[in-house]
């Protein structure tokens, strides 16, 4: 292997391997960033599977996940506490990815999925879902899915006139979001307090009662859609030079952005119909990945981490803070990811180098 | 040879004060100011009493046909159509004002935390506070939004490079973030807090009190001049900082007039009618829409008024409609500005390019 410095960026050094034949960009405060996190979010991970009504040590949660140890922490840990751990971490790391994937595609911080609302037809079809008396389980979980993608696929839909754009879709998808947060709001006005009480419940997202059964879905869909994602950075890096670059370097425009939107949003419904839509994770966690890691665009593997990091952070928070109450998730991520942006911002305004 | 022919000029050039273009901003604002006119006198006549148009204009001379009639019109919808036609415009300035100090087309007027600042002022006089009437928790809800837009401001100028769009929008949302998620927090938490807050949430101009208009309209007129004097500004700040400076323009000093004035303008609206920001984002693409055929370009001096007129039709419209639609409940104008403004909005992405600011 061969490295040697490059002139445009001081920490990036090249690298070429003779077999097999890669060639890349190592970036090293970057790969630092990003191994610090991984860190900080399996220790976080262990941590929140000590905390329940039966407490365990650090080490013993350790054995309960990897299988060793005693056979009643072995089945806590992994029938009970690793099923809501799991779904909030792959949560954080869907809602994040699928954000990093949207911002850089548009070039625009506040076109993250929450903000463009993509999560907003799943919200819509479960609230109603919640108003008319459906309470738990499968179907409401289905039926977020269902809401999600058929939202999304009506936003492209709309969108496409010879090819969509990038800005188009996103203005089309705020119009369709707005009507699908509308809808919520009235059902929301419209219903019962108890019905009302539980949507509000879903809406700000939610990890409380997790088992395997929603897990798994969600786990399933992030082997699919996850290396999907992470392939689809190289042609995001020329999508962001604008279309007619991109044409010239070769990219096939128009297939290139319809997989990255249907990614980004698999990513999102899926995480949704898990957790509901977890406030803030998606627009906060690329932010905060692009800044940790000093890079121009959000780097996808670092803001997956950190977006793991969050919503696992936050809902340990949440079960902890106040004593025999579990809080929403969403709850805490907001007022979690918040100021550590915010921090960010400052920080990165004193170093001179604006937002 | 031929000599060469000179060509007159048609009509159709792009030249701005050509024969076709000229008459078009006048026609554009006599068509506004008619649509508006209209939809005033039907919001007088139109609601669970139906008064005949012939009948409003006799009460509005002093010539009422009932006293039932005179009540109705005074008493109710005038009070009503006003504060539509006052915050519809204040949310329509505020909306093309953030657009242009962001200089992003998706920004909205509670982008600055507004919004989420009187959400949560709402939440903790009903549901911490035990305040029950919209008389005094308006004030808690004008009161975070000023909080909210203050911090935002001071957060986004902080550091070496002053306020720039993007910190500006940043600290927005973030703020905006953490509000929320505290307001979801009450409201998860206290049920009561939850009743009042879904009704205010969804946007309505029903049972509001009469003169609650004239609580409000002090603050909407100082920002609609804040905003307005802010037009010729923002067409330098249009060409980017640097320009602008060049220009001899006081950029943070624009800056804090703009912020101040959305401030204002969204606080007030917000308080009162409830979270229909949505109003603030499309309208000024609208606007920008109709400048551009009418032949006036992005510019502010058009597109700010514009704005204003805009607003409160798109506003009245959806109240009136609210009213009629699924008689005798009324829905809620917040949902129904999206479901009118929604398809309208996405039309319009449709069909043209839309100006990226």
């Amino acid at each position: 292997m061969t490295t040697h410095k490059t002139a445009t960026a001081p920490d990036a050094r090249a690298f070429r391997l003779r077999t097999p034949p890669v060639s890349g960009l190592l970036r090293l405060r970057l790969v630092v960033v990003c191994l610090v996190l991984s860190a900080a979010t399996f220790l976080l991970v262990c941590l929140s599977v000590t905390i329940g009504e039966f407490r365990m040590g650090l080490g013993d949660a350790f054995g309960g996940i990897v299988g060793t140890g005693d056979p009643g922490n072995v089945l806590i840990v992994r029938e009970l506490r690793l099923p809501r751990v799991l779904t909030g971490l792959l949560v954080g790391i869907a809602f994040a990815l699928s954000g990093a994937l949207f911002q850089t595609m548009t070039r625009n911080p506040l076109a993250s999925p929450d903000v463009i609302g993509l999560t907003e037809g799943s919200a819509t079809a479960v609230v109603a879902a919640i108003m008319l008396g459906w309470h738990s389980g499968a179907g409401l979980q289905t039926l977020g899915l269902l809401g999600g993608f058929g939202c999304a696929l009506l936003v492209y839909l709309l969108a496409w006139r010879d090819g969509i754009t990038g800005y188009r879709i996103v203005l089309v998808g705020i119009g369709i979001s707005w009507m699908c947060a509308s809808a919520t709001d009235f059902l929301l006005a419209r219903g019962g307090q108890f019905q009302a009480q539980a949507a509000i419940g879903w809406l700000v997202g939610n990890l409380n009662g997790r088992d395997w059964a929603e897990t798994l879905p969600l786990a399933v869909a992030m082997v699919v859609l996850v290396p999907a994602a992470l392939g689809l950075g190289r042609l995001l890096r020329t999508l962001q030079l604008g279309d007619d670059v991109a044409i010239g370097l070769g990219t096939p425009v128009q297939r290139a952005r319809l997989a990255i939107v249907f990614t980004g949003v698999g990513l999102i419904a899926f995480g949704t119909a898990a957790a509901g839509p977890v406030a803030f994770v998606a627009l906060s966690a690329p932010q905060i990945a692009q800044r940790l890691g000093g890079t121009a665009w959000p780097p996808p593997v670092t803001s997956a981490v950190t977006g793991g990091l969050i919503v696992v952070a936050s809902d340990l928070i949440a079960r902890t803070v106040i004593p025999g109450t579990e809080l929403p998730v969403g709850i805490v991520s907001g007022a979690f990811g918040a100021p550590v942006l915010i921090w960010l911002l400052i920080r990165a305004n004193r170093a001179g180098s604006g937002g | 040879m031929t000599p060469l022919r000179r060509v007159r000029p048609t009509g159709r050039t792009l030249d701005h004060k050509g024969p076709v273009t000229r008459w078009r901003p006048i026609l554009l604002l006599a068509g506004l100011a008619g649509c508006l006119a209209l939809l005033c006198l039907l919001s007088l006549a139109l609601g669970a009493l139906r008064v005949p148009l012939g009948q409003v204009a006799d009460t509005l001379l002093g010539h009422p046909p009932s006293r039932m009639v005179d009540n109705v019109v005074w008493t109710v919808r005038l009070p009503r159509t006003w504060l539509a036609l006052a915050t519809g415009m204040g949310l329509g300035l505020a909306g093309m004002l953030m657009q242009a100090l962001t200089r992003n087309p998706l920004a909205d007027p509670g982008l600055l935390g507004v919004t989420a600042g009187s959400s949560f002022g709402v939440v903790i006089a009903v549901g911490l506070l035990g305040f029950g009437s919209l008389y005094e928790y308006v004030w808690f809800a004008f009161a975070g939004a000023a909080a909210a837009s203050v911090v935002v401001y001071l957060l986004g100028r902080m550091g070496r490079s002053g306020l720039t769009p993007v910190k500006l929008a940043l600290a927005g949302i973030a703020i905006t973030a953490l509000l929320n998620s505290l307001t979801s927090a009450i409201v998860v938490l206290e049920p009561d807090a939850l009743r009042r807050y879904r009704y205010w949430a969804a946007g309505s101009l029903a049972d509001l009190p009469g003169d609650v208009v004239k609580n409000v309209l002090p603050f909407l007129a100082v920002g609609a001049v804040l905003a307005l004097a802010c037009a010729p500004a923002l067409n330098s700040l249009a060409l980017g900082d640097d320009v602008a400076l060049a220009l001899g323009r006081r950029v943070g000093l624009i800056r804090l007039q703009g912020v101040l004035a959305i401030m204002v303008l969204v606080g007030a609206s917000v308080a009162v009618i409830g979270p229909v920001v949505f109003l603030g984002l499309i309208v000024p693409q609208i606007a920008r829409v109709l400048a551009q055929w009418a032949g006036l370009g992005p510019d502010h001096r058009w597109l700010l008024p514009l704005s204003g007129l805009l607003s409160p039709i798109l506003l009245l419209a959806a109240d009136i409609l609210g009213r009629v639609i699924m008689r005798p409940v009324e829905i809620q104008a917040g949902v129904l500005i999206a479901f009118i403004g929604g398809p309208f909005f996405i039309a319009m992405v449709r069909r043209r390019r839309l100006a990226e600011v």
